[in-house]
């Protein structure tokens, strides 16, 4: 799917049946309901491989019930919460597990909408990059990982890092990036 | 969106950070589910109100799956064929 979608058409989208849509809305929200499972509820990698294929499916039977098509996000961030106490509640019959507290699982449920605002800033930049900065920071590779990727000098990629978070900054700010596409120098 | 302003660098690379990729099999497996739970009917209802996609189907089935955004499986392609007659009537 080539032009960017907001949320809404995107859900009336795979409403309709279109299965491009709903491949793009599972790249859209995978590493945020990924992220709930693994950083708020901690939960092992096989539990929350089942939660996130179960709160996908939910999505995709229920995505009638939607009331509001814009509002996908925070459905979606509370159907995977459900799906990790529930999954959690089961696990702590056979092993108790230590419980969060409910200040805590906010304060980093703030912080994962705060990064998907981020995340969908980084989508509007370069190709490049947003390659860049997704290899360095989400993917935790190495300069020269990145470099040998990209086809790009290792000892450039910390340079196009730094301007590449400001094009990024400018973004969020709602200012205009600067002209230069690339990201190099 | 909601309003952003006053990100350092150093808080951007740290947000970035919070959200790495899902497993690559684990979103495979996400994006196949309505071909593999509910595509058939998803398909089917759109032949059923789509004239213009009922007209593909009937024409090259492989090829109207896949311009759809389905992937043209043997078993999608049999299902698929198999409800044809009765949208017709």
């Amino acid at each position: 799917m080539t032009m960017e979608l907001s949320d809404a058409q995107l859900v009336g989208r795979c409403r309709n049946g279109e299965a491009a849509a709903w491949n793009e809305l599972v790249e859209r929200f995978s590493r945020y309901v990924y992220a709930i499972a693994v950083r708020v509820y901690r939960l092992p990698e096989h539990d929350a491989e089942d939660v996130f294929q179960e709160v996908f499916a939910r999505v995709y039977e229920r995505l009638g019930s939607l009331r509001d098509d814009a509002a996908i996000r925070p459905w979606l961030a509370q159907l995977t919460r459900n799906t990790c106490v529930d999954r959690l509640r089961a696990s702590t019959r056979e092993q108790p597990v230590e419980e969060l507290s409910a200040e805590e699982t906010d304060a980093i449920l703030e912080r994962l909408d705060e990064a998907l605002d981020v995340r969908e800033g980084l989508e509007s930049l370069s190709g490049d990059c947003k390659e860049i900065l997704d290899r360095f920071f989400a993917r935790d590779e190495s300069y020269r990982t990145i470099g040998d990727a990209l086809d790009l000098p290792a000892g450039t990629i910390a340079s196009r890092i730094s301007r590449c978070l400001g094009k990024l900054r400018e973004q969020l700010e709602g200012r205009k990036p600067s002209p230069d596409p690339s990201g190099g120098s | 969106m909601r309003a952003t302003s006053g990100y350092d660098e150093e808080r951007l690379g740290e947000l970035l950070g919070q959200l790495p990729p899902a497993p690559a099999g684990w979103v495979q497996a996400a994006q196949e589910l309505p071909a593999a739970r509910l595509g058939l009917d998803a398909i089917v209802e759109r032949a059923r109100v789509d004239a213009e996609f009922r007209v593909l189907l009937v024409a090259d089935l492989e090829a109207a799956l896949a311009a759809a955004g389905y992937e043209p499986t043997d078993e999608l392609i049999d299902a698929v064929r198999a409800c044809l007659p009765e949208l017709d009537q």
